[in-house]
């Protein structure tokens, strides 16, 4: 069973990966979320355009950021939102999952947006929703993350005109992040030049050019001349143990510094995804400093995830008419 | 009762005999393979025109999840299963429940296979019991009760001086030991092969070490010990070249394949395809085309379903919650036939890898063609198109990713004993 996140015409009808879309699509996104991020400068700060849509934040994942810039992205859309948030093991088994969906399919829901511990869940839903309904991926496993991914090609966009004479670099855990899988993704379809990752052979997926990245093991020659610095969250349960000796180390070795930023280009920009672990990925310094753009990403979020949805929804109801 | 079997194409590979001709059975087995028998007087004459006619199919691996899962499928459905994929003798692991490690868990099997009467159905016994992997079950009993190998099945054995002393003692008792080889660490962190596909699709892998390092120890234990051992659903090729080294220092080893391993590989998984979902993982392209090779060398020396009959819930969830595992009885037979349509290997080498080299591992009088053996036969229409599809299924489980696939030949009958157990409809 393959779901097609895709309509017949092309539109979005579910949002679960970067993977096949098109650059026109992707340019699309962050153009609706140019117009939309007017908005939040507005004294009021809503839209009618999904006025009498039901979408449900259905978070399998703790998750508190994600979740609200979904909720206040819908919310400026006029949308009524649930929230959801079911403990992994309370359906530890296919067979529930399967029925909490339904369940909620049939309070007459429009869009579900779906975080969930396992790779592959946002597509599992997708096959099995009623054909009136959108699935948006909200982060499966360690799959993709898509939304976060857009809006981080949104930031770079608005501080770098350009994509196809980029180089960014992704340092970290490269292995179990859905988020830098989108953002290869991303960042190839749109043509950047050169995409590498930096990090320890425990945290990078064996084959990982097949990715179509650049592997480097160290931090000086990784961001040599890049113009873009993305650092990936470290889960704490990975710091110590068998992937990693500690977080010292890991800070050690591929901790942003101001000394280890000097290796990149003097106007490059330093992007994360969040949660920061301060002192691990990343210095406080580099963080709060004038190239970090950190807070600019959690901003942009909300338009983004406008963009989608309203994407979403429109193909839906588009597809109503002609039926 | 008389059967006579007709101008079929009477191929049996341990005779190396492949001629045209008629078969002739009577009381259960074969009285004759000749142009005429005289005074025979058929009660039931089968036209095999056009069709092969073999050794019925001796499969080393099909779980049939009774005793103990019933609810999922039933010794019943699934001998009626495989009397429609032309299986006439099949070999159970231990890992039922309870597990295989006393003669009444025996008994019990042969018994509800007897009444089903559809296929003879051989037992492997436990090697440790409850398969805990540390106190040693009682072989010797169970070689008694009918067990033709010991096994741990798919459970670990992770002390090594426990290995050991299970080998040492199989040897003794002069028992083939059926060895699923996979370093429990190294599998146990992942669901699908360690490569391209799990990099992207962001799925824990199982590098292919999880089964050379197993292999490797295993090899150097069976080299000590001196017991003959035989490898379940190899799934790499680094694996096969291991064997293959083994077998020319003399060591007693032999292997299987599974025929979804010949035919799949990682890229398979798709879109998170749950019926792709196997243990051992599908690998590389490379491995599968090394798998090949060692069919065609000799280095594995049967083809085997390792049937895991599932019900539908259990493929329905994120991919690595779905439980591993294919129905394979009904397709063990067209997928291996399939190899001599894409010309990887010979009729003869199918026909041998399903019938008589199998037979040899299990070291039974079963898998051939000659006069005084049982009469266990399938006859094979060559030149049919058909889709497989696994909702038509016999088998209580419908899981399999062949759903579509194009086939040329079809079981047409099966016997068993001497009675027709299966015959397709028109």
């Amino acid at each position: 069973m393959q779901s097609n996140q895709l309509t017949e015409s092309g539109q979005l009808r579910h949002f679960l990966t970067i993977e096949g879309l098109k650059r026109p699509l992707l340019t699309e996104i962050m153009d609706r979320a140019e117009q939309f991020s007017s908005i939040s400068h507005r004294q009021v700060k809503k839209v009618p355009l999904l006025r009498g849509k039901t979408i449900i934040n259905l978070f399998f994942e703790n998750s508190t950021r994600t979740r609200s810039t979904f909720e206040l992205a819908a919310k400026r859309l006029s949308a009524d939102v649930m929230n959801f948030n079911i403990s992994t093991s309370a359906t530890s088994k296919g067979e529930s999952l399967l029925d909490t969906l339904h369940n909620l399919e049939a309070m007459h829901t429009d869009m579900f947006v779906v975080r969930h511990d396992q790779s592959g869940a946002a597509e599992f839903i997708a096959q099995h929703v009623a054909p009136h309904v959108s699935v948006i991926n909200a982060g499966d496993g360690c799959h993709a993350h898509p939304t976060q991914a857009m809006l981080d090609m949104f930031t770079i966009r608005r501080h770098k005109q350009d994509f196809a004479n980029l180089r960014v670099a992704i340092i970290g855990d490269l292995l179990h992040s859905r988020v830098a899988r989108s953002q290869i993704q991303a960042l190839a379809t749109l043509g950047v030049g050169e995409i590498r990752v930096i990090g320890p052979q425990t945290l990078l997926p064996r084959d990982s050019h097949t990715l179509g990245v650049h592997v480097y093991h160290d931090m000086a020659s990784g961001l040599k001349d890049v113009d873009v610095i993305i650092t990936l969250r470290l889960q704490l349960e990975r710091m110590q143990g068998a992937l990693l000796p500690s977080a010292r180390e890991y800070f050690r070795c591929y901790g942003l510094t101001e000394e280890k930023l000097k290796y990149a280009k003097p106007d490059a920009i330093v992007m994360h995804p969040g949660p920061i672990n301060r002192g691990v990925e990343i210095a406080s310094s580099v963080a709060d400093g004038p190239q970090s753009v950190i807070l600019e990403q959690v901003t942009h979020g909300i338009a983004i995830r406008m963009a989608v949805m309203s994407m979403a929804l429109a193909s839906q109801s588009e597809q109503a008419e002609i039926e | 009762m008389k059967i006579c079997i007709q101008n079929g194409r009477v191929i049996d590979p341990a005779s190396q005999l492949d001629i045209d001709n008629n078969v002739y059975i009577e009381d259960g087995r074969i009285v004759a393979i000749a142009e005429d028998l005289a005074g025979f007087d058929a009660d039931i004459e089968i036209d095999a025109y056009n069709k092969i006619v073999c050794p019925g199919l001796v499969d080393l691996s099909a779980r049939l999840r009774e005793p103990g899962q019933e609810h999922t499928a039933t010794i019943e459905s699934e001998t009626r299963a495989a009397a429609a994929g032309g299986i006439t003798t099949l070999a159970v692991p231990p890992d039922t429940d309870p597990v295989i490690d006393t003669p009444a868990v025996v008994e019990l099997i042969e018994d509800r296979a007897k009444k089903a009467g559809r296929t003879m159905v051989l037992t492997i016994g436990a090697l440790t019991q409850k398969l805990n992997g540390e106190l040693l079950a009682e072989m010797a009993a169970l070689k008694a009760a009918g067990c033709v190998g010991v096994s741990n099945g798919v459970s670990e054995i992770k002390n090594t001086v426990v290995w050991r002393r299970a080998l040492e003692y199989a040897a003794t008792l002069d028992l083939t030991v059926f060895i699923n080889a996979a370093d429990p660490w190294l599998q146990k962190q992942g669901s699908v092969h360690e490569g391209t596909v799990s990099a992207r699709l962001g799925l824990s892998g199982i590098p292919e070490s999880a089964e050379t390092i197993a292999v490797s120890r295993d090899l150097i234990l069976i080299e000590q010990t001196g017991v003959r051992a035989h490898f379940h659903s190899l799934s790499t090729g680094k694996a096969v070249k291991l064997i293959r080294e083994a077998q020319e220092r003399g060591l007693p080893v032999t292997a299987d394949v599974s025929a979804h391993h010949l035919h799949l590989c990682e890229h398979d998984l798709g879109n998170y395809d749950s019926f792709s979902h196997v243990m051992p993982p599908l690998r590389g392209v490379r491995d599968r085309e090394q798998l090949k090779q060692g069919l065609r060398d000799g280095v594995i020396q049967a083809v085997s379903s390792h049937h895991q009959p599932l019900d539908a819930d259990a493929k329905l969830g994120p991919f690595a919650e779905t439980t591993p595992g294919l129905s394979a009885l009904e397709t063990l037979l067209p997928l291996t036939l399939k190899l001599v349509e894409d010309d990887e290997i010979t009729l003869h080498q199918a026909i041998a890898s399903l019938t008589c080299q199998p037979a040899a591992i299990l070291g039974i009088d079963a898998g051939q063609l000659k006069v005084g053996a049982s009469a266990d036969i399938c006859i094979i229409d060559a030149d049919v198109q058909y889709d497989c599809q696994p909702s038509s299924f016999i088998s209580a489980g419908k899981n399999s990713p062949f759903g579509g696939w194009l086939f040329q030949h079809q079981v047409s009958h099966t016997l068993f004993q001497g009675k027709v157990v299966y015959q397709r409809s028109a």
